[in-house]
C-alpha cells in the first residue's frame, strides 16, 4: 500500500508520562476512507495515542504521517483537514447550541452563506433543531454528542478523530451515531474512533487491540475472530461454580468468563494439533478441547452441555491481553 | 469579507462577551468590585488627622494666651476637651489614654514671649499614634498665630504653599493612584481566569485544534476585558469625582488612552499567569501574589522617593509604578500624556514584552 493511500501512519510511536510508558512503540497504517477503531481498556492508551496523532502532544519517539503530513511538525497545516471530538464534552457549556455552531464555523473562516448550509445540513442531519436554542450545558449524553459530531464536521473534514464519543450515550442513541459515521465515511471520510465497546469495535472496518501502550492484535474485526490461535469452548451448566472448580487442573485452560449462564473457555491449542479452518455457517466439529473439558466435567459429576464455538470478539480481546505466562487459576 | 484573522479574533472576542454576560458572577464583579474598593480605599485610607482629643493646661491666662488656644482649636486637628489644673494632671490623662495630645502654657508665658530663646509653652504628644504625632508637632512647629503676638521675629522665615491640593486632602492624593489599584487586581485576574477556565473545562483542547493562532487566541481573549476596564475606569472615575470630590484637570482623553494602555498591559500579565497555571485557583493565587507588591511599591501606598534602590527597581517594573505617576499627573496637575512621556513608554515596553512572553510560551499543544 503507498503512503498515499494512508490516511494515517505512524512507526514506533512512543508516549512517556515521567516513568509511565502510555504508549509503547506502536506501528500503525490505517487507510483512508474506512473506519478505523482503537478498542482498550481505561488508561490502555488510545487518547494518548489520538492527541499524538493530531498534534496536541509531542511523542516521546517515533514518527507519523497524517494526511502526507508530518506531525507534529506541520500540524497546523493538519487542521483546517481534521475534526477532532474529544473524549471529554468541550463545547463550550454556556453558549447555546447554535452559538457553538457559529463559532466553530466563524474559527474555521467558513464563508458566511456556506457556513449558514453546513449549520443547516447539520441541523437536518443530526435532529439538532429542538435544542438549538438551549445552553449546551443543559444537554443530555445523546444530544451533546450530536451537537459535538456536527461541530467537528462543518468544516467537511477528510479525517475525523472521536476519542470514545459514545461512552455517555444511551444504545439507541449509539446506534444511530454509528449510522451516521457510516454515512460520513460512504462520503470519503476517514475515521479514526476509540471504544471500550465491544459490538461498536466489531462494526469498525479494520481494529487495533490496545493494551497498556501495546498494540496487541490489529487486522479487521472478523478476521481477528477468525486467527484467534485458541480454541473457544462453550459451556452451559446451572451449576456454573461447580464447573469452575471441575476446570482448575485443565493445563490448557487460558481463560474462562461467565456470560450468562454460559461459560466461555479459551484454551490453548496443543502444538501437534492442526489449525482447523472454520468455514462460515458450517457446525464447528468437536475437537480435543472439548473433549477434555466433558471428560472433566463428568469425572466431577456436573451435568453441562459443551460444544465448540466461533470466538467472538471479545474472546479476541481477553486472548489477545493475556499476560504471556499466565497460569489459568 | 474580513480577513481570515480579524474574524477568528472577532469569533473569539464575541464568544467572551456572551460568555461574560450570562455570568452573573462576572458581571457582579466587573461593576460591584471597584465601586466596593473604591468605597473602603478611599474612606479608610485616610491620613488627615482631625479632631484629635487634647487637653489643655492655661497658668497664664492672659489674652494672648487665650487666643492661642483659640487659634489652635479653630484649625480642628486639635479639640481641646479638658482643662485640667496641672501639668501632672495633664500627663496623666495622656498616659491614660482620654486624651492624645495636651498643651501647657506656664505663668510666665507672656515674658517668655519676649525672649527669643525659650520656648513659649510645651505640647505633650502620645507618641503611639503616628498620625497624630505628626499632625501635632506640625501645629507646634508652625509659628505662632499672628493675632497672638505683634512679633516679628517669629514669623516664618519662608512660606509654604501646598500646590495642585491646597487643602491637603487624602482623598485627593489617594484617589487617583485608587483608579489603577483597582483596575490591577481585577484586570490580572479576570484574564488569567479566562484562558485557564478553559483548559479546566477541556475547551482549550477543541480551541487548539481548530486554526486559530496564538495570537488571534491572545488578542481576542483581551479585547473584551479591555472594554471591560475602561467602564471600570468610568465607575472608578465618577466615584471618585462625585463621592470624594476629586478635580479632574487634566484632558479626560489622554486619561482614557492612559488607562487603555495600563489595562493592555496588565492583562498581558494576566495572560502570562494564565500560561503558568494549571488551575483557576493557582491563577488567582498568582494574581494575588503579583497585585500585592504593586499596591505596596507603585507609589500608591508609600512614596516611591523613600525605597531603597533595590525596592524602586523592582517598582519600576511594576505597571502600576508608572500608572500611578500618569493618572496623578493628569488628574491633578493637568499633564499631557507628552508631559508624561516616561511612564507611558515603560508602560508600552511592558505591553509588548508581556505579550510576546504570553504567546510565546502558549503553544498549541496540551504538554
Ligand atoms: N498528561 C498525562 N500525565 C500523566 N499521565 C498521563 C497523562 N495522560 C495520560 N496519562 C496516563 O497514560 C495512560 C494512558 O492514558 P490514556 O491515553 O488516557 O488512556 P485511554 O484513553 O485508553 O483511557 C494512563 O495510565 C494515564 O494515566
Ligand atoms: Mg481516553
Amino acid at each position: 500500500m503507498s503512503g498515499e493511500e494512508l490516511a494515517i501512519e505512524a512507526r514506533g510511536l512512543t508516549r512517556r508520562f515521567g516513568s509511565l510508558v502510555a504508549v509503547n512503540g506502536i506501528e500503525l497504517h490505517i487507510p483512508r476512507g474506512r473506519i478505523y477503531g482503537f478498542l482498550g481498556p481505561n488508561g490502555s492508551g488510545k487518547s494518548t495515542t489520538i492527541r499524538m496523532l493530531c498534534g496536541l502532544i509531542k511523542p516521546s519517539g517515533g514518527t507519523i504521517r497524517v494526511l502526507g503530513l508530518d506531525i507534529p511538525q506541520q500540524s497546523e497545516l493538519l487542521r483546517r483537514r481534521v475534526g477532532y471530538m474529544t473524549q471529554r464534552f468541550s463545547l463550550w457549556e454556556d453558549l447555546s447550541a447554535r452559538e457553538n455552531l457559529n463559532f466553530m464555523a466563524s474559527i474555521y473562516t467558513l464563508e458566511p452563506r456556506h457556513a449558514t448550509q453546513r449549520i443547516e445540513a447539520a441541523v437536518r442531519e443530526y435532529r439538532l433543531q429542538e435544542f438549538l436554542d438551549r445552553p449546551a450545558g443543559t444537554l443530555s449524553g445523546g444530544q451533546k454528542q450530536r451537537l459535538a459530531l456536527a461541530a467537528a464536521t462543518l468544516h467537511e473534514p477528510q479525517l475525523l478523530l472521536l476519542d470514545e464519543p459514545t461512552s455517555a450515550v444511551d444504545p439507541q442513541s449509539r446506534r444511530d451515531f454509528w449510522e451516521s459515521l457510516f454515512a460520513l465515511t460512504a462520503a470519503g471520510t476517514t475515521i479514526l474512533v476509540s471504544t471500550h465497546y465491544m459490538d461498536e469495535a466489531e462494526r469498525c472496518h479494520g481494529l487495533a487491540i490496545l493494551d497498556q501502550g501495546n498494540v496487541v492484535a490489529s487486522g479487521a474485526p472478523a478476521q481477528l475472530m477468525h486467527d484467534l490461535p485458541l480454541e473457544v469452548v462453550e459451556i452451559e451448566a446451572a451449576d456454573t461454580s461447580a464447573v469452575r472448580v471441575a476446570l482448575r487442573g485443565l493445563a490448557s485452560l487460558r481463560s474462562l468468563a461467565q456470560l450468562g449462564l454460559r461459560l466461555h473457555a479459551l484454551l490453548a491449542p496443543r502444538a501437534t494439533r492442526a489449525a482447523t479452518s472454520v468455514g462460515a455457517g458450517v457446525a464447528p466439529p468437536a475437537t480435543d478441547g472439548v473433549e477434555q473439558v466433558r471428560a472433566l466435567l463428568a469425572k466431577a459429576g456436573v451435568s453441562a452441555t459443551v460444544r465448540r464455538a466461533a470466538a467472538s470478539l471479545e474472546d479476541v480481546f481477553v486472548g489477545a491481553t493475556l499476560p504471556p505466562e499466565r497460569d489459568p487459576h | 469579507m474580513l480577513p481570515a484573522s480579524l474574524r477568528r479574533i472577532g469569533a473569539i472576542a464575541v464568544k467572551e462577551l456572551r460568555q461574560m454576560s450570562r455570568d452573573r458572577l462576572t458581571l457582579g464583579m466587573v461593576i460591584g468590585i471597584p465601586l466596593m474598593q473604591m468605597l473602603i480605599f478611599g474612606f479608610g485610607i485616610n491620613n488627615d488627622v482631625r479632631h484629635v482629643h487634647a487637653g489643655v493646661v492655661d497658668l497664664a491666662n492672659t489674652q494672648a494666651s487665650r487666643t492661642l488656644i483659640a487659634d489652635i482649636g479653630a484649625s480642628q486637628v486639635i479639640d481641646f476637651v479638658v482643662r485640667p489644673t496641672g501639668i501632672e494632671a495633664l500627663r496623666k490623662l495622656v498616659v491614660s489614654g482620654q486624651i492624645q495630645a495636651g498643651l501647657y502654657i506656664p505663668p510666665d508665658f507672656e515674658r517668655r514671649r519676649l525672649d527669643a530663646t525659650r520656648p513659649v509653652a510645651q505640647v505633650i504628644v502620645d507618641g503611639t499614634h503616628p498620625g497624630v504625632d505628626i499632625a501635632v508637632r506640625a501645629i507646634a512647629t508652625a509659628p505662632l498665630p499672628v493675632r497672638s503676638g505683634q512679633l516679628q521675629r517669629q514669623q516664618p522665615a519662608f512660606e509654604v504653599l501646598t500646590e495642585f491640593n491646597p487643602e491637603r486632602r487624602t482623598a485627593v492624593q489617594v484617589v487617583p493612584a485608587l483608579i489603577g489599584v483597582i483596575l490591577n487586581m481585577t484586570m490580572v485576574i479576570f484574564t488569567a481566569i479566562a484562558l485557564v477556565r478553559e483548559r479546566e473545562r477541556g475547551n482549550l483542547e477543541l480551541l487548539i485544534m481548530t486554526p486559530v493562532r496564538s495570537s488571534e487566541l491572545m488578542v481576542g481573549k483581551l479585547l473584551p476585558y479591555v472594554a471591560v476596564g475602561l467602564i471600570q475606569t468610568t465607575i472608578v472615575l465618577l466615584t471618585a469625582i462625585l463621592v470624594f470630590d476629586v478635580p479632574v484637570v487634566g484632558s479626560l482623553l489622554e486619561l482614557y488612552l492612559g488607562a487603555g494602555l495600563f489595562i493592555a498591559a496588565t492583562l498581558g500579565l494576566g495572560l502570562v499567569i494564565s500560561t503558568l497555571a494549571t488551575t483557576q485557583f493557582q491563577a488567582m493565587q498568582l494574581g494575588f501574589f503579583t497585585m500585592l507588591p504593586s499596591i505596596l511599591l507603585s507609589g500608591f501606598a508609600f512614596p516611591y522617593e523613600g525605597m531603597p534602590r533595590a525596592v524602586q527597581y523592582l517598582a519600576q517594573g511594576l505597571p502600576l509604578t508608572h500608572f500611578v505617576e500618569i493618572l496623578r499627573g493628569v488628574i491633578l496637575r493637568g499633564a499631557t500624556l507628552a508631559n508624561l512621556w516616561q511612564p507611558v513608554a515603560k508602560l508600552s515596553v511592558f505591553l509588548l514584552v508581556a505579550m510576546a512572553l504570553a504567546a510565546a510560551r502558549f503553544r498549541k499543544r496540551l504538554d
